[in-house]
């Protein structure tokens, strides 16, 4: 208890800590989706292009969060769309964003500033870096997040079970397909700055993955993940606090422990 | 009775490029209809024409007012995605309901009990509370039908059914099928391949491959040149 008071102490691990556990909601709520389409790796490709987009900006002398929010907003779009009518596979087209998108980041950066600790936070993450504007953003984000979740929870199952049924009862799947993509673009961006690029996606994908173990229906999958994130990330975080790892990285492996000991869990109730 | 679809020289595609051309038909109610070509033929096309989700590029297709009330219950053809997917059999057929339901975020007591009898009406109450990706190929396309009933009571439109089913729950599942047809008088349009089964079945056959090769009574396709080439003889 006496950690938790001390941490709380500090005004920057009170936004991170605010911040995080919104980010964390939304990133698991907006995972099961994306888990169960099939669209695991739009999050770390996503995050790869919120990296470029940052470095630009901040080459560029612009505010970061309002460059790379619609970029990687328009990158959602076409990833999405990609596996509707695919030209090229969509996990081709992802491996070749994001390593396009994180080659133009180090190049802009270092033919400007060079490549300072900036750079290395937005890549593995910075605790420091919840600015007050970014939590209310999160906190925005997140009320958004869980509205939709709940005014649209039979639509969005319907959605992510069977396209073409929902399709055929005449739900507008495009217009929630998109919805879907936007929101996670904003969840991205903005749990970037704290996870870093190369450890957002983890934050979308761990908690449907391992909620999946164990619970049989849609609406126990979602509960859990969501609970799951949060409790993941405050474990991380006080992790990281004592031991003064990296707090992205932390919070990762929490996620990773919390998975074994799910699969664990499954196995012998099954037996 | 006023047919519930009519065709008439429907061309159907994407992009300046049809995959149907020049279809006429109708489905009258109480029909049991079978799509039958070969892969690429245009029979997905089709169903989509059906469902009101591609407008035709030519022709007229007319839907009767009963039936775009009522609704069509649609399904499709499984994808992987869907053979682990965490849900319980009753949150998948109650999805089935979404369609005659406004904007309301749950479930009213009509729609659960619409979800019940629907379940009764295939004999999956007992797997209510299971998960989907635990049953059978032959049980998640029960599941499938409960849901599709749950959104008509007029017309099912279903797309290769019998994909990845053994031969025992094939049998089933056209017992199920004819027994819809027969008893509770659901208009039927199914695509499959397996055209031996369907001749005892259905009641109309169209043959297509791009263009119409073969439209009437299942009696008559045997003895069509279409049919005999088709099936080999």
């Amino acid at each position: 208890m006496g950690i938790i008071r001390e941490m709380l102490s500090y005004p920057f691990l009170v936004r991170a800590l605010l911040g995080g556990v919104m980010v964390s909601l939304c990133a698991a709520l907006l995972g099961v989706s994306l888990v169960l389409k099939r669209y695991s790796m739009i999050g770390d490709g996503l995050s790869h292009v919120s990296f470029g987009a940052l470095s630009v900006a901040v080459a560029v002398g612009w505010q970061p969060l309002w460059v790379s929010i619609p970029v990687v907003t328009l990158a959602a779009f076409w990833l999405l769309r990609l596996t509707e009518n695919s030209h090229i596979r969509s996990d081709a087209a992802i491996a070749m964003i994001s390593a396009s998108a994180l080659a133009a980041g180090i190049v802009v950066t270092s033919l400007t500033t060079g490549m300072t600790t900036d750079v290395s936070s937005y890549m593995f993450g910075s605790i420091l870096a919840m600015s007050r504007e970014d939590v209310v953003l999160s906190a925005v984000l997140s009320v958004i997040v869980l509205c939709l979740f709940v005014s649209c929870y039979n639509k969005l199952f319907a959605i992510t079970f069977d396209e073409s049924f929902a399709r055929a009862t005449g739900i507008r799947v495009d217009f929630y397909n998109t919805l879907i993509a936007v929101l996670t673009a904003i969840t991205i961006v903005l749990g970037m700055r704290m996870m870093g690029a190369m450890l957002i996606s983890s934050l979308v994908i761990f908690p449907a993955l391992t909620a999946m173990r164990l619970f049989k229906s849609f609406r126990g999958v979602v509960v859990c993940s969501g609970v799951l994130s949060v409790v993941c990330f405050c474990i991380g975080i006080v992790l990281s606090y004592l031991l003064s790892t990296p707090a992205g990285a932390s919070i990762v492996l929490v996620n990773l422990a919390m998975y074994g000991l799910f699969s664990l869990a499954a196995h012998v109730c099954r037996r | 009775m006023k047919p519930f679809i009519v065709c008439e020289h429907v061309d159907l595609g994407y992009e300046n490029q049809d995959a149907v051309i020049d279809l006429s038909l109708t489905i009258d109610p109480g029909d049991y209809l079978c799509i039958v070509g070969a892969n690429g033929s245009g029979k997905s096309t089709l169903i989509k024409g059906l469902l009101g989700l591609l407008a035709p590029t030519a022709g007229t297709l007319t839907v009767a007012e009963e039936l775009r009330r009522g609704g069509i219950g649609y399904l499709p053809q499984q994808t992987a995605a869907q053979r682990d997917f965490p849900a319980t059999v009753r949150e998948v057929v109650l999805s089935g309901t979404l369609s005659r339901r406004g904007n309301r975020p749950f479930y009213s007591q009509s729609e659960k009990r619409l979800a019940k009898q629907s379940m009764e009406r295939l004999g999956i109450t007992e797997l209510e509370g299971c998960c989907y990706r635990e049953l059978s190929g032959g049980q998640q396309q029960r599941v499938l039908i409960a849901r599709a009933l749950c959104a008509t009571e007029q017309m099912l439109i279903l797309d290769e059914p019998i994909t990845g089913l053994d031969p025992s729950a094939i049998q089933e599942l056209y017992r199920l099928i004819r027994d819809l047809n027969r008893e509770d008088h659901i208009t039927i349009v199914m695509v499959s391949h397996d055209i031996r089964s369907i001749l005892s079945q259905a009641n109309k056959i169209l043959h297509i491959q791009q263009r119409m090769l073969f439209f009437g009574a299942a009696a008559d396709y045997e003895k069509s040149a279409a049919g005999k080439a088709f099936l080999g003889e």
